[in-house]
C-alpha cells in the first residue's frame, strides 16, 4: 500500500512571548555560545498517511493543523514536506 | 433542573470532585459528565474543572476541545446556558473559542501553587453576580500555562465591556497581560477562571471559604432566569 509522509511545523506567532526559547537561549549563554539574538521553539509532527493522499484529504489535513495541531490565535502551522513513497 | 450542574470528567480532570462538592455546598446537585458522551443529560449548566486533561498533550485543552461532550456544551453555551471552566477548563474555553485568548506558558516557567489574592472585577456574570464589584478574595492558584494573552485589541475591547471578572492583587503570578486571572463572553454566560474557587469552599481544606460565590451565584441566577 502506497503511503505519504507528511512533515507538519507550528511555531508561535512572532509577536507572541516564547519563555521556553527565550530559557534556551539563555542556557547557550552559559554554556559559552555568544551572539545568539534569538531563539524560538516549535513542535514538529510527521504524519504516515496510508493510502492515497487526494486533494480532499489533503484540504481536511490542512483544516485540522489549523484548529488542532495548532492554536491560531498564538500559533502558526506550515506544511513542510509531502513526500510520496510506493 | 434549575439546581443540576454537570461536571465533566475527562481524561486527567483533577479537580471533578471538588467541583462537585462545591456545587453541592451551594446547595446545588452536581451531575457527572464523561468526556466521551454525545449527549448531554438535563443540566442548566456546567462546569469544566481543573486538571491535566489528555496529559495537556499537544497544548493544554487542545484534545479536550474535541471531545464527544463538548459538542453540545458549546451549542448550549451558545444558547446562554452558564458555564464556568476553571484552570483547565479555561484553557478548554479559549481553544473551544468560546472565550478569546489564550493562556500560555507562565513567563517565569515554573508552576506556582499558592494561596492568591484576587479581586473581582464584574459582578455581571452567571457566576460572580453573589460578589460585591472589587470584592479581594484569596482562592488557591495552582497552575504551569495559566498566563493569559490576546492581542492589545482585544484587551482593551475585554476591559472597556467590563469582561475582565477577575484580576490577580500583587505582584503578577504568572506573567498574564492586565494581570487577568478571569474572563467572560459578551453574554456573561461563560466564565474563565484560572484559580480555584472549588478549593475554597470549606475552613478544613480550603484557605479560606471565598469560592463558594461562585457556585452560589450560579443557583441564584439560574433561579432568576427560570
Amino acid at each position: 500500500m502506497s503511503e505519504t509522509r507528511v512533515v507538519v511545523e507550528v511555531m508561535l506567532k512572532p509577536e507572541i512571548l516564547d519563555p521556553q526559547g527565550r530559557a534556551v537561549k539563555g542556557a547557550f549563554a552559559r554554556l559559552g555560545f555568544e551572539g545568539v539574538a534569538d531563539i524560538r521553539q516549535g513542535k514538529r509532527f510527521e504524519l504516515t498517511i496510508e493510502g492515497e493522499l487526494t486533494a480532499d484529504r489533503m484540504a481536511a489535513l490542512e483544516t485540522l493543523a489549523g484548529t488542532l495541531l495548532c492554536n491560531p490565535v498564538i500559533e502558526d502551522y506550515r506544511i513542510v514536506s509531502v513526500e510520496g513513497a510506493a | 433542573m434549575t439546581s443540576r450542574i454537570g461536571v465533566v470528567t475527562f481524561p486527567g480532570s483533577l479537580d471533578d470532585r471538588d467541583a462537585a462538592r462545591a456545587i453541592r455546598a451551594a446547595g446545588g446537585d452536581p451531575i457527572a459528565l464523561w468526556h466521551g458522551d454525545a449527549d448531554l443529560p438535563d443540566v442548566a449548566a456546567v462546569i469544566l474543572p481543573g486538571g491535566f486533561s489528555y496529559g495537556d498533550y499537544l497544548r493544554c485543552g487542545a484534545i479536550a476541545r474535541f471531545a464527544p461532550i463538548m459538542e453540545q456544551i458549546v451549542a448550549r453555551a451558545n444558547d446562554g446556558m452558564p458555564v464556568l471552566g476553571i484552570c483547565n477548563g479555561f484553557q478548554i474555553l479559549c481553544e473551544s473559542h468560546l472565550l478569546p485568548g489564550a493562556l500560555t506558558r507562565n513567563d517565569h516557567l515554573h508552576f506556582i501553587c499558592r494561596d492568591q489574592k484576587v479581586r473581582i472585577e464584574s459582578t455581571h456574570t452567571a457566576w460572580t453576580a453573589d460578589f460585591t464589584a472589587g470584592q479581594e478574595i484569596v482562592i488557591p492558584l495552582k497552575n504551569g500555562e495559566g498566563g493569559y494573552i490576546a492581542d492589545d485589541a482585544t484587551l482593551n475591547m475585554l476591559e472597556a465591556e467590563g469582561r475582565v471578572v477577575a484580576t490577580y492583587v500583587g505582584p503578577n503570578p504568572n506573567g498574564s497581560r492586565r494581570a487577568i486571572a478571569g474572563i467572560t463572553n459578551a453574554r456573561g454566560n461563560v466564565v474563565g477562571l484560572m484559580p480555584h474557587p472549588e478549593h475554597a469552599i470549606d475552613a478544613l481544606t480550603g484557605p479560606t471559604t471565598d469560592g463558594l460565590p461562585f457556585f452560589t451565584s450560579v443557583l441564584t441566577s439560574l433561579l432568576a432566569s427560570r
